[in-house]
């Protein structure tokens, strides 16, 4: 063989990790960055298979081995600390000796730390720079999306906190409750409050878990809204209460009505994976009359009083506000009966 | 334009005149915020309204102010990602120069949605170099003036560097590589973690 595949000089500017085999399988000469890999000592004069280990192909354990692994990509590791992993591909020349090309395959992210690598070190048609330039450059682009995402979740937090509906049901929430009330105060609007609270809701809950609760809740949440008229608002308060806010009511009968409804319908069994459900409702209600300026604490507050009055006459009925109730401290009044009124 | 030019010249003018006054320029440029997001896109006539109102409430010319947010991204210890990405595109300052047309094609590699204008290097007969730039936005050349001093620092070159003006919508410098290894400059390592 003659020309430049024998010019050491040549090959170390195109491959700068090639090692040159004798015919023995002796390292003649290292390019100059596979040299910069085991810098205590010159490669050159060490034995081939001493130096490093071939993973892949199996089974090669000395030269007239590794000659038939010519052309096929060969799976390479240091015998020494650091264990560099090397990609590897045998070509032997005329002269029974081989010439054998390494690059990093994957493992360039540790090598080029391992070694404190520079630009210089790889050839410029190299790709391994690129590709150090991009990872770099998506981490840098990543960490900053990641940093943006948590900012917005943060504020996606915050703006619950400053909704008006509830998660779980999709109803309006007592910040929309009370914005409502005041508008409808201030503009001296005549309007009803139905407080309505489950019964035997916490039974649920404790024989079938929170899940089963949960899905009551909005079974509950879809009967509410079914049974009032779209005008009217409900709100989930919290918990096994909601309140429905009814605007423009023409009679008590209205009322009566719907709360009738509201408790027939919840009555009905309800189904979660194999298992009934059960619940009932108490309903209290306070009407105010067009002109009647209550502030929102009294109306809600008489809107209760109605609302204990129900639980405490037993469950399942709808109990309208009266001042005697308040002023018998919220204890038993008439109650509408169930399936009265 | 992208949220990463605009944060930049966010954080350009916080870490230099404080957060403080930077709530004047944002109220001057008409932003219904404060933050920018880097990694949100943002309407192009914003930028524009930005550095218009830094000048304004610093009372400097658009050249310093852009020259200095240009120097900002590169030297800046905490900006160290966009000195290590600039590096690599070059061993030394000339290879560097070299290195800048295929800037804009870099940058989108990284970030799909950041356009960065095109750069061209022309070899003068003299044996030194200019930069055309294109320039949507006034002063961009001297940004990237910013930039290169702040490279050739970095390199550890010895530059002049002009800036020849306006045209057509492209800036033009004027590179004087003095000495391409006049100190030391900073190390660059492949695998340092920035």
């Amino acid at each position: 063989m003659s020309g430049a595949g024998h010019d050491p000089a040549v090959l170390d500017k195109l491959c700068p990790m090639h090692l040159l085999l004798s015919a023995s399988g002796r390292i003649r000469h290292a390019g100059p960055t596979i040299q910069k890999l085991r810098p205590q000592a010159p490669l050159a004069g060490r034995r081939f298979l001493d130096t490093v280990t071939v993973k892949r192909p199996r089974g090669i354990a000395g030269m007239e081995d590794l000659r038939r692994a010519a052309g096929v990509k060969l799976h390479l590791a240091f015998r020494d600390a650091p264990r560099t992993e090397l990609k590897g591909l045998l070509v032997p020349l005329g002269d029974r000796r081989l010439i054998v090309n390494l690059s990093f395959g994957i493992s360039i992210f540790d090598g080029v730390q391992d070694y404190a690598l520079t630009n210089a070190d790889f050839a410029a048609t190299d790709l391994a720079i690129e590709m150090l330039y991009l990872m770099e450059a998506k981490s840098a682009a990543m960490e900053a999306s990641r940093r943006l995402n948590l900012r917005l979740q943060e504020a996606r937090i915050a703006a619950e906190e400053q909704a008006f509906t509830d998660t779980l049901t999709g109803l309006k929430n007592r910040r929309a409750l009370n914005a409502v009330l005041e508008r409808l105060i201030t503009a001296g609007e005549g309007f009803a409050v139905m407080h309505v609270d489950l019964d035997y809701f916490k039974a649920v809950n404790d024989r079938l878990g929170h899940a089963a609760g949960d899905h009551v809740l909005q079974v509950v949440a879809r009967i509410m809204q079914q049974e009032t008229r779209s005008s009217d608002m409900v709100v989930r308060l919290g918990g096994d209460e909601f309140t429905v806010v009814l605007p423009d009511v023409r009679s008590e009968g209205i009322l009566r009505g719907i709360g009738q409804r509201i408790i027939d319908r919840l009555e009905e069994p309800i189904h979660f994976k194999g298992e009934v459900c059960k619940v009932s409702a108490s309903i209290g209600t306070v009407w105010i009359q067009r002109g009647d300026r209550r502030s929102r604490d009294v109306v809600l507050a008489n809107a209760d009083a109605a609302l204990y009055a129900s639980k405490h006459a037993g469950r399942a009925r709808h109990t309208f506000f009266d001042p005697a109730l308040r002023a018998r401290g919220g204890m038993v009044a008439a109650p509408v009966e169930k399936g009265g009124g | 334009m992208h949220g990463l030019i605009n944060r930049s010249i966010q954080n350009y003018f916080c870490a230099n005149y404080g957060q403080r006054l930077w709530a004047d320029v944002a109220a001057r440029a008409g932003l219904d915020f404060t933050e920018f997001e880097a990694m949100l896109t943002y309407p192009d006539h914003v930028t524009p309204a930005v550095l218009e109102a830094v000048c304004a409430v610093l009372d400097r010319p658009l050249a310093e102010v852009m020259e200095d947010v240009g120097t900002f991204l590169v030297a800046q210890p905490g900006y160290e990602a966009v000195r290590r990405l600039l590096r690599f595109g070059g061993v030394s300052f000339s290879d560097f120069l070299q290195s800048l047309d295929d800037l804009p094609d870099r940058t989108r590699l990284a970030l799909s949605e950041l356009h960065l204008p095109p750069v061209e290097l022309r070899e003068d007969p003299d044996g030194q170099y200019s930069l055309i730039c294109e320039a949507p936005l006034v002063g961009y050349g001297y940004l990237m003036m910013g930039v290169l001093r702040a490279m050739a620092d970095d390199y550890g070159a010895l530059v002049l560097l002009e800036h020849c003006g306006r045209s057509e919508g492209a800036e033009a410098l004027k590179i004087i590589l003095v000495e391409a290894e006049f100190s030391e400059g900073r190390r660059f390592e492949l695998g340092a973690r920035a």
